[in-house]
């Protein structure tokens, strides 16, 4: 051979490696990115987070068509932790350690979520939470991408107070018995207290889960309503709020009267109720499928189709609401803070996600903030007779979450926003 | 049907008030806005203007029929009867649906009826009169108060009169002359709606107060007493009713176990999702009317019952045929497998129909109920409901004591074997006592489908309350299973206002968990030697 | 005489044995040549266990003992061998739930007392360690307070009567002893008493836990609500989350498990024990011959009480959170079904059918998403058809030919 062939063939030879060894790393970088997902799909709490799970599969689906994360597509982990709380933790752990995911969007109620926390806290994993909530609680671990209480409860009530929501003079704080609507109603009667209306004009009860006879609590409301002016601030659960608006309806307590807001009925739990007793009541989300802007357009034909074409049961009523929307926003800002980090990394993803900003299907944008929640709009929707919400009033921006309430003592001092650093809480010997 | 109701509306607003004013754009631009408080002021004044114009506003306002559109028009009427309110012209189809609906929350629309109700008042039919006089009633309104007094002076009906006069009487209750407020006094207490003591209170203060005449003072007090008792009946009333109706609603839900367990022994753990099945079954009929035979919508329940009953019944054949044949003599058994089984159909039927609720809604004559006292009103539907549990337990006792199966059934509950030698078939019996069990629980579904939840998990509610039920009532007999159903609904219900749902509920149990010591067998025992080996 | 001959023989070997012997040794009545004197003897008391379950239990208790620490601390994690934290919380879960199977078999395959309640006492056993874990998180909670969290936001300003003590580790365990036993007495005193039995007493079983699941829901009761106890830190100083703590607790279950298992064998084989099985064959028959059973279903469902009790506190820190839909008559109605399972009436069948089905929920939960509540149901349907006695059955049978 003579030199020009040796060197033909050397660089020929050493390009080849070259390309092996990027094809090799190209090659890598080609695997799926897993991604968890950690919602009921049997028991008590199915019937809220199934159409969580499928929207997160659609916005997967969504984002895989379009290129992917970082030139690679998402896998998703599906598995059902049964609304059993310990199997939450369980399903959690098993996800971080044995899938290896590199995010987890799931949780509805605040006992699976409590559940979850030490897991992931305990193995630095990270979770998306979708659904409005109580507050008290700012994790390094978890990205909220829920309303807290001073993006719902707080101007749901102002409006109440105000003429063009009624006037009200007097408020029966009605809920079920557990975390959430206690800890609401704490802050309210701080709130409402702050802002004149006297003790003797605020009610508050509690009922069990699965209560299903609400004859005297609506006879006690009539009772109350007597008294002045009155609203009801309901924070009833899930299935047990069809019996009460039937009871509502069959007492004659029309909403012109004692109009009922409430904030864990949307879109999906009217989709199960005969709508027609209860027009005019109010409801206050950050998003409704009734807004219009293109943004919503493209979201609701896209759920549509999936619903489908995946031929999921009610898809020709295929309905969207805020935890949908936040479960969308949340996947989608995900991707964009591994793009902007580069890594799927923890530490890097939880430091780039400060601050991404979306547009939203409720047609603001929002953005993520230090204290680890979304900036959201608030609006006020009345239940029209198709099931659908009429928003009759929203505010004119986003607005920062407050996740440790300034009405509950105890919170002072808290953070603002979480460290970015290690937690400096003494850690267990 | 607006159009000859209108002509009257005009020709009594024209009789009343001669020489209509106009409507002018002005005060309908604020309508077109989103602003609610100009949108207010403009209804308000909308709703005493004398113009027939701004009646038919109103009407289409209240129906969802006002739109304005892009030339900032306001267009009353939809598809082919639109038309623009102030020049009365109509408007082409294709303008009327580019048009935003004009949207109104619960102040506005509540302002908008008041608004209806007063120019109704004139109105020539006496029962839109009445209604127009209570919708007043209901929330008072000082803007109308030229218009109520006008037609307190020519209103010939006693009834109507009655009620403007309270009206009339809630405004003078502060007339300087004590005679006046007397006289106010008597027309209010006489209305017995214990939401007026309100008005009364200032009166009654002691010396000191606002009112100085005594007598006015006394008569407050008195009225204010008189009122406080009627608000006790109607709360006595109510709790009654309510503990009726929950103990019909659990009786319901009980007397399917009652036969199943009571009759044949067999502990059914799947009883609620018979329930659930006759629900789902009401869903399914409710539907197929709704697309093939719209105008017959509102006699879909009539139809639900037999569908419910045999959905039910034929699900409880093939269990009883499949699966607790081989477990008969192995109550405990029999208990694990129901459960299995119970498992099985609630995720069915979650895959088929989805694990949300399904609608079902209430047809008319279900909607709205009898006020027997002002401020207690007993609902239609739950009226229906109690009937039709007592309709379904006189069926269930037809069949047990006037069929020849259900001699079968009293026969093999007593004695099996002898039952057997006299010639009758156990068999085919147990399938068919058990299916007329479950289809007797497939009609508490179809019930409990109107004043409920429809979902998957509708039968895990009410499964422990239909034990209880059954176990304090006693087997063997029916009547035992009404008197513990009403029993548990009616003690629910009383204890309730003191301690709340969630004690009421703990009490009902624990007394039922001591009861049972006392009595094991229940309040209506079996009678007879049979001593468990 | 000739009757007696054919007595003789046909008396069974070991009397026959013992004749013998008798002669042998003198002792019988002279003139006796084999006399059938009427007598009345008692069958051996059975072993504890047999030589070669000893053999086997003394394996196990090796292996786990040395494997467990080895493949937990020692192991690197990447290794096939290693026990990762999900492995052992897995098997740990699962462990406590055979204990609370075993507990339930004592009481309904020895003594037929089919409870739909047991989750109860479960509950109860692991309330009463997560009050001494909730108090040793100490000021580490979110509000800094010596309260816990919950009762911070409920607005309470000092603990209730019945949490204090319970900072204390002995006195903890005292009540994880203690309450479900008297709960558990007070309870049976008053249904045993009144001889309320068979289906009644399960349904009362079923009310009894779902009036206390309701009690416990209330947030006014005070522990905890529907959130119940959770974001354990430490316990007895130790971080709860320590590979080598949760190593000491999974050896602690097992210890624990291993001794239930020896305690109910010895009670099941003691005279008490064929007391109790005379109970749950014939009851009346047996207070017809003077027994009164009440004092030994009373004991057996104490017994059984407190060894569901030490399950649910060993769970408790396992698995991190408790909740009152621990008290839920289907989570009650589920340990039957692994006792059903597994194969009622041996004490090793609950064991089995508790890992069995729990085993096969997780896997369902895991693969099959969607179905995993019929491959459930289906379990729960066909077992009580078809294995009649279980698992435990299914083997013996296979391997005795017919030794029903």
């Amino acid at each position: 051979m003579n030199r020009r062939e040796v060197l033909k063939l050397g660089s020929l030879a050493g390009a080849m490696s070259l390309a092996g060894v990027s094809m090799r790393a190209w090659a890598q970088d080609k695997s799926p990115i897993k991604v968890g997902i950690l919602h009921s799909l049997s028991g008590t709490m199915a019937i809220s987070e199934t159409s969580l799970k499928d929207v997160a599969l659609m916005t997967i689906d969504e984002i895989n068509r379009s290129g992917g994360v970082l030139g690679r597509k998402i896998a998703p982990v599906v598995v059902d932790p049964a609304s059993n709380w310990p199997l939450f933790a369980e399903r959690a752990r098993q996800l971080l350690t044995q899938d290896k995911v590199a995010a987890v969007f799931g949780c509805w109620t605040s006992v699976s979520r409590k559940s979850v926390l030490p897991v992931f806290e305990e193995l630095n994993g990270l979770l998306f939470y979708p659904v409005q909530y109580e507050g008290e609680e700012m994790s390094r671990n978890v990205f909220y991408t829920g309303a807290a209480p001073n993006q719902q409860a707080i101007p749901a009530v102002e409006y109440l107070l105000s003429q063009e929501g009624g006037g009200a003079k007097r408020i029966f704080l009605l809920g079920t018995d557990y975390v959430y609507p206690r800890t609401t109603n704490r802050i309210l009667r701080a709130f409402l207290l702050s802002k004149g209306i006297k003790e003797s004009d605020i009610e508050e009860v509690y009922t069990p889960f699965g209560h299903s006879d609400y004859q005297t609590i609506v006879a006690n409301i009539k009772r109350f309503a007597q008294g002045g002016k009155t609203a009801v601030v309901s924070t009833i659960n899930g299935d047990s709020n069809v019996p009460f608006y039937k009871e509502l309806g069959n007492q004659g307590l029309k909403a012109s009267d004692v109009p009922v807001i409430a904030f864990s009925v949307g879109e999906e739990e009217l989709r199960g109720i005969d709508t027609k007793p209860l027009v005019g009541h109010l409801a206050a989300w950050n998003y409704f499928m009734s807004v219009r802007n293109p943004t919503n357009d493209k979201f609701k034909k896209q759920w549509a189709e999936w619903a489908k074409s995946q031929k999921l049961p009610g898809a020709d009523k295929a309905v969207t609401n805020d935890p949908m929307e936040a479960t969308y926003v949340g996947l989608h800002m995900w991707k964009q803070a591994v793009e902007k980090a580069g890594s799927t990394d923890v530490d890097k993803v939880r430091a780039a996600m400060i601050g991404q900003k979306f547009v939203a299907p409720s047609g603001f944008t929002l953005t993520m903030d230090g204290n680890h929640h979304l900036h959201k709009p608030v609006m006020i929707g009345e239940v029209r007779a198709d099931g659908q919400f009429n928003v009759v009033w929203r505010t004119k921006g986003p607005i920062r979450a407050q996740p440790w309430s300034p009405y509950i003592e105890g919170n002072k001092g808290k953070p603002d926003v979480v460290s970015l650093h290690e937690d400096l809480r003494a850690r267990v010997a | 049907m607006r159009i000859p109701a209108l002509r009257w509306l005009v020709c009594g607003l024209l009789c009343w008030h001669a020489g209509a004013a106009a409507l002018t754009a002005e005060d309908l631009q604020a309508l077109a806005g989103d602003d609610y408080a100009s949108k207010e002021q403009a209804l308000g004044a909308l709703a005493t203007d004398p113009d027939p114009r701004a009646a038919a506003l109103l009407q289409a306002l209240s129906d969802g029929d006002a739109a304005v559109d892009a030339a900032g028009r306001i267009i009353i009427g939809s598809g082919a009867a639109s038309a623009d309110t102030l020049a009365g012209m109509p408007v082409s189809e294709g303008e009327a649906a580019a048009a935003e609906p004009i949207m109104l929350n619960n102040r506005l629309r509540s302002l908008v009826e008041r608004g209806i109700a007063a120019r109704r008042l004139f109105d020539q039919d006496l029962a839109q009169r009445r209604a127009a006089a209570e919708a007043l009633l209901a929330n008072p309104d000082a803007r109308f108060r030229p218009l109520v007094e006008r037609a307190r002076m020519t209103e010939a009906d006693p009834d109507i009169k009655s009620r403007l006069d309270a009206l009339w009487a809630m405004s003078a209750l502060n007339d300087p002359d004590p005679e006046v407020q007397l006289a106010a006094i008597d027309l209010v207490v006489a209305r017995r709606q214990p939401e007026l003591r309100d008005l009364l209170r200032p009166l009654a203060e002691p010396s000191g107060g606002h009112e100085t005449d005594a007598r006015v003072r006394a008569a407050a007090r008195a009225g204010i007493a008189s009122l406080d008792r009627w608000q006790w009946w109607g709360d006595l009333a109510a709790t009654l009713f309510s503990g009726l109706s929950l103990g019909s609603v659990l009786l319901l839900a009980a007397l399917g176990l009652a036969i199943t367990y009571g009759l044949i022994g067999v502990i059914n753990m799947a009883h609620g999702e018979f329930l659930m099945l006759g629900a789902y079954a009401t869903y399914v009929v409710q539907q197929a009317v709704q697309r093939y035979a719209p105008g017959w919508f509102d006699w879909y329940p009539l139809l639900s019952v037999p569908a419910a009953f045999a959905v039910a019944a034929l699900a409880g054949l093939l269990i009883e045929r499949l699966v607790l044949r081989h477990l008969y003599g192995r109550p405990l058994e029999t208990l694990l497998t129901t459960f299995g089984l119970s498992l099985l159909m609630i995720q069915a039927v979650r895959m088929i129909f989805g694990a949300q609720n399904v609608q079902v809604a209430n047809p008319g004559w279900m909607t709205g109920g009898i006020a027997i006292l002002p401020g207690l009103i007993l609902p239609y539907n739950r009226l229906i409901i109690l009937a039709f549990s007592l309709a379904v337990v006189a069926l269930a006792w037809a069949v047990l004591n006037r069929t020849r199966l259900g001699l079968f059934v009293r026969a093999v509950t007593q004695n099996r074997d002898m039952a057997a030698c006299v010639g009758v078939k156990t068999r085919k019996v147990d399938s068919y006592a058990f299916g007329f069990g479950a289809g007797v629980a497939g009609l508490g579904g179809c019930a409990l489908a109107q004043i409920g939840n429809v979902g998957p998990d509708l039968g895990q509610g009410y499964i422990i309350d239909s034990f209880m039920a059954v176990v304090l009532g006693g087997v063997g007999q029916l009547a035992g299973t009404v008197v513990g159903a009403l029993g548990l609904g009616m003690a629910s219900k009383l204890i309730e206002p003191f301690w709340g749902a969630v004690l009421a509920k703990i009490a009902v149990l624990v007394l039922i968990v001591l009861f049972i010591q006392k009595r094991p067998q229940g309040i209506f025992a079996l009678k007879g030697r049979s001593a468990e080996a | 005489m000739a009757y007696r001959q054919v007595l003789d023989e046909a008396a069974p070997q070991w009397q026959k044995d013992r004749r013998e012997r008798g002669a042998q040794a003198g002792t019988l009545p002279a003139g006796s040549d084999g006399p059938a004197r009427f007598e009345l003897a008692l069958p051996e008391r059975p072993a504890l266990l047999g030589r070669r379950a000893w053999i086997a239990l003394a394996v196990l208790v090796a292996a786990v003992g040395v494997g467990v620490p080895l493949c937990a601390l020692v192991l690197p994690a990447g290794h096939p061998l290693h026990l990762s934290a999900y492995g052992m919380t897995l098997v740990g879960k699962l462990m406590c739930y055979a204990i609370a199977a075993l507990a339930l078999d004592l009481v309904w395959g020895y003594c037929g007392i089919l409870s739909l309640g047991h989750g109860l006492f479960f509950a109860l056993g692991g309330y009463a360690m997560g009050m001494y874990l909730m108090r040793s998180i100490g000021r580490d909670g979110h509000y800094q307070s010596d309260l816990p969290d919950f009762m911070v936001f409920l607005d309470w300003k000092e603990l209730p009567w019945f949490w204090h003590g319970t900072e204390h580790f002995a006195y903890a365990l005292l009540l994880v002893i203690l309450v479900p036993a008297a709960v558990a007495w007070v309870f049976g005193f008053f249904a045993f008493r009144s001889r309320v039995k068979g289906v009644y007493l399960s349904i009362i079983t079923q009310a009894m836990t779902f009036a206390a699941m309701l009690l416990f829901f209330r947030n006014e009761t005070g522990f905890g609500g529907n959130n119940g106890f959770t974001d354990f830190k430490r316990i007895l100083g130790f971080g709860i989350t320590q590979p080598e703590t949760r190593t000491v607790l999974f050896l602690t279950t097992f210890a624990a498990l291993v001794l239930s298992f020896l305690a109910a064998r010895a009670v099941v084989t003691s005279k008490l024990g064929r007391v109790a099985t005379g109970i749950r064959d014939a009851e009346s028959r047996l207070m017809f011959l003077g027994y009164s059973p009440l004092g030994y279903k009373l004991f057996i469902w104490t017994l059984s009480a407190v060894l569901c009790g030490i399950a649910g506190a060993l769970y408790v820190p396992q698995v991190g959170i408790i909740n009152p839909s621990e008290m839920s008559p289907v989570n009650s109605i589920e340990m039957a079904i692994w006792v059903a399972v597994g194969g009622r009436g041996t004490l090793f069948g609950p064991i089995v059918g508790a890992f069995a089905v729990n085993g096969a929920k997780s896997v369902f939960t895991t693969h099959f998403a969607e179905y995993w509540l019929f491959f459930l149901g289906a379990i729960f349907v066909l077992v009580p058809l078809f294995l009649p006695r279980g698992i435990v059955g299914l083997l013996r049978r296979g391997r005795a030919g017919d030794a029903a």
